[in-house]
């Protein structure tokens, strides 16, 4: 009896103690959700991500807690994952890939008190942000570099699917380049993957093969560069700092750089003031960054690094006319700058490309 | 180096792989066994490889970790499928399954690491001549090794008697087992070589192909070294043909794609493909010899009566 009594006195005095825990929920920390596509040790871009939301814990301490899910297969098992974030009271949650796009919607649908961002998507709605970088910008900055450093004059881009994010990087890059060097050259080899460091290595094996000096990249493996690396050539590393990989071949890295905009975002949040946006940000934002310029001569770096103010600071813009297509039309005329719109779904080479764009 | 010079070179890094997997599943596959493992195997191998050569500092050390890996992976394939007497299509996809799955695992801190690269044998004098010497005498060892398997598991199989026991096996289990050869011991044998070599192209990939490790690295080729056995209608001399004709097409396709020729890169990644459905098809309509190939037994469960 005398111990029914002591566990009943000490329940009691545990649920006081809950209780009191319950009135301190108030200022409980926001748990801020993330879902990966890749694993974050892939050195590229899931792990850029993961440094957001690590930014985001040192920014804000104690006001906040973090939860991630990595390796979420894009499709039916992101609604799932994204669900499960939902239901353990996540109040903010970035799904990192564009293949979340129809699987964040649907949750935010069913949560409409848990707010949504998205990365690289173009569906919005009352609780869903959408946001993603400017990393053409950078792209214009190593086509400058790549022109300088380049003997041959021809550079080698490793590309993955022929779409406007893609086909955009190629003609930043080679605009880039023909700001330093008219006549130079870029081929282009497509390996339909993402990811298949074997087939990148492979293409960029025959680019170098072909004459290239120079090897960049839009494809998630480290691959490309090692190549340059063993081969002699020099490159930039793609989404991360790939230096200890190739530690004589990168030039530099686009970096992309989600932490002030994860902050930002996690603070609006904290205060109210969070609203449903659709971000574009570049340099200027944060959102892209250059690494270190290394194994280059002085005054390519000098130029570089003015390039990468003026584009921070809005002086200029990479895609400013005069521009013409591949086959020489004119797409932008001197004075003006191409819109937003057509940047975003942009499906035609600028002219110097040794390439047939894949339809 | 001359432009076909790179060609050749980068042909034999893309075939060497498919040959080291596709020769040790010819092997597997003559005594009867299907294993649709290969992928995981290779995967594990590549992981196990990588992740030695990583702590060690030795690559050869790592070449030996994924031949253990591959040969770990194939005795667990071995003991569900002839032990247990399980079926081996749903064995053999689910060893691919667990493979990726624990080579995930494995790898998890191993990821986003340089690697240690097998270095060129480099032979001193004739690796200068001029051409010749690269192709021939500037490869890693693996290379040589690829090589090598063929012309030794082809005498194997034609010419001796541990062959003609393989083939007996493969074509018929019940004879070979009433003439008194025990056929679960030769498919562990056939199985554990078949693990060996998918686990060294699996070390080939993450060792000398592009030396690091990334999840599902060996993205398919298991599955085309599956696909070339077939191919060679198991013949092993065939298989190096069919490995190197798939790495030509490809690479050719790439060196197509960066001169500039107007095929669309989706077609030109697609015709190893084609080009192997069409030399399957012109090979099937020979019936009489893809019939003398082809082990009898294979995918068949034995299971010996007491």
């Amino acid at each position: 009896m005398r111990k029914i009594l002591k566990l009943a006195v000490a329940t009691a005095l545990l649920a006081a103690g809950a209780m009191t825990a319950g009135a301190a929920n108030a200022a409980d920390p926001l748990k801020v959700g993330f879902i990966y596509v890749g694993p974050i040790g892939d050195h590229g871009w899931s792990y850029q991500h993961d440094q957001g939301r690590l930014a985001i814990e040192a920014a804000l301490g104690d006001k906040v807690e973090t939860v991630y899910v990595e390796k979420v297969a894009e499709g039916p098992d992101a609604e799932r994952a994204i669900t499960r974030l939902a239901r353990q009271g996540a109040g903010l949650i970035f799904t990192t890939s564009f293949g979340f796009m129809e699987q964040t919607l649907a949750v935010a649908k069913k949560f409409p008190d848990i707010k949504f961002e998205h990365a690289t998507g173009y569906k919005r709605a009352d609780n869903v942000s959408t946001y993603s970088a400017r990393f053409y910008e950078g792209r214009y900055v190593i086509g400058q570099i790549a022109a300088k450093m380049s003997k041959s004059g021809i550079a080698g881009y490793v590309a993955s699917f022929p779409i406007p994010e893609v086909v955009r990087g190629i003609n930043a890059f080679l605009l880039g380049a023909q700001s330093v060097n008219p006549d130079f050259k870029l081929k282009v080899v497509w390996v339909n993957s993402w990811f298949d460091p074997g087939k990148e290595a492979d293409a960029a094996k025959v680019l170098i093969g072909q004459g290239a000096d120079i090897i960049t990249q839009h494809t998630d493996s480290t691959a490309p560069l090692q190549i340059a690396e063993e081969q002699g050539v020099v490159g930039f590393g793609q989404a991360s700092n790939m230096i200890k990989f190739a530690p004589k071949a990168q030039l530099t890295a686009i970096v992309d750089d989600w932490s002030t905009y994860y902050i930002d975002r996690t603070k609006a949040v904290l205060d109210g003031t969070w609203t449903s946006t659709d971000t574009w940000g570049g340099m200027g934002a944060k959102m892209v960054g250059m690494s270190e310029y290394t194994n280059m001569p002085d005054d390519v770096k000098a130029m570089a690094m003015e390039t990468q103010a003026k584009i921070t600071s809005g002086a200029f813009h990479p895609f400013a006319g005069p521009i013409y297509k591949q086959d020489g039309e004119l797409a932008v005329a001197e004075g003006a700058v191409l819109n937003d719109g057509t940047l975003a779904g942009m499906n035609w080479y600028v002219k110097g490309v040794d390439d047939t764009l894949p339809q | 180096m001359t432009g076909l010079e790179a060609v050749i070179l980068t042909i034999i890094t893309a075939s060497t792989p498919l040959l080291l997997a596709a020769i040790g599943e010819l092997v597997v596959e003559r005594s009867g066994v299907l294993n649709l493992g290969v992928e995981g195997m290779m995967v594990v191998g590549a992981v196990c490889g990588f992740a030695t050569a990583y702590t060690t500092g030795s690559p050869y050390l790592g070449v030996l970790a994924g031949i253990l890996a591959g040969m770990a992976m194939s005795l667990l394939f071995g003991f569900l499928t002839q032990t247990l007497a399980t079926n081996q299509v749903a064995s053999g996809l689910a060893l691919t399954l667990l493979g990726l799955g624990l080579s995930g695992l494995i790898g998890e801190s191993f990821t986003g690491l340089p690697g240690v690269k097998l270095q060129p044998i480099d032979i001193p004098v004739l690796s200068e001549i001029p051409f010749l010497g690269p192709i021939l005498f500037g490869q890693d060892i693996l290379v040589y090794i690829s090589v090598a398997l063929v012309f030794v598991v082809s005498h194997v199989m034609a010419r001796t008697r541990t062959g003609l026991v393989i083939r007996a096996v493969g074509d018929n289990h019940h004879s070979a087992h009433a003439l008194g050869y025990n056929v679960i011991a030769v498919r562990y044998g056939c199985i554990l070589f078949g693990g060996a070599c998918a686990g060294l192209s699996g070390a080939y990939l993450s060792l000398a192909y592009t030396p690091q490790w990334i999840e599902n690295m060996t993205s398919g080729r298991g599955w085309i070294a599956l696909a070339l056995v077939v191919f060679a209608t198991w013949i092993a001399r065939r298989v190096l043909i069919g490995a190197y004709l798939f790495g030509t097409v490809w690479i050719m396709g790439l060196y197509a794609q960066a001169l500039g020729i107007g095929i669309p890169s989706q077609v030109l990644s697609s015709f190893p493909y084609l080009i192997t459905i069409l030399v399957l098809v012109l090979i099937s309509r020979n019936r009489t010899l893809t019939k003398i190939n082809t082990p009898a037994c294979i995918g068949q469960t034995f299971v010996p009566d007491r």
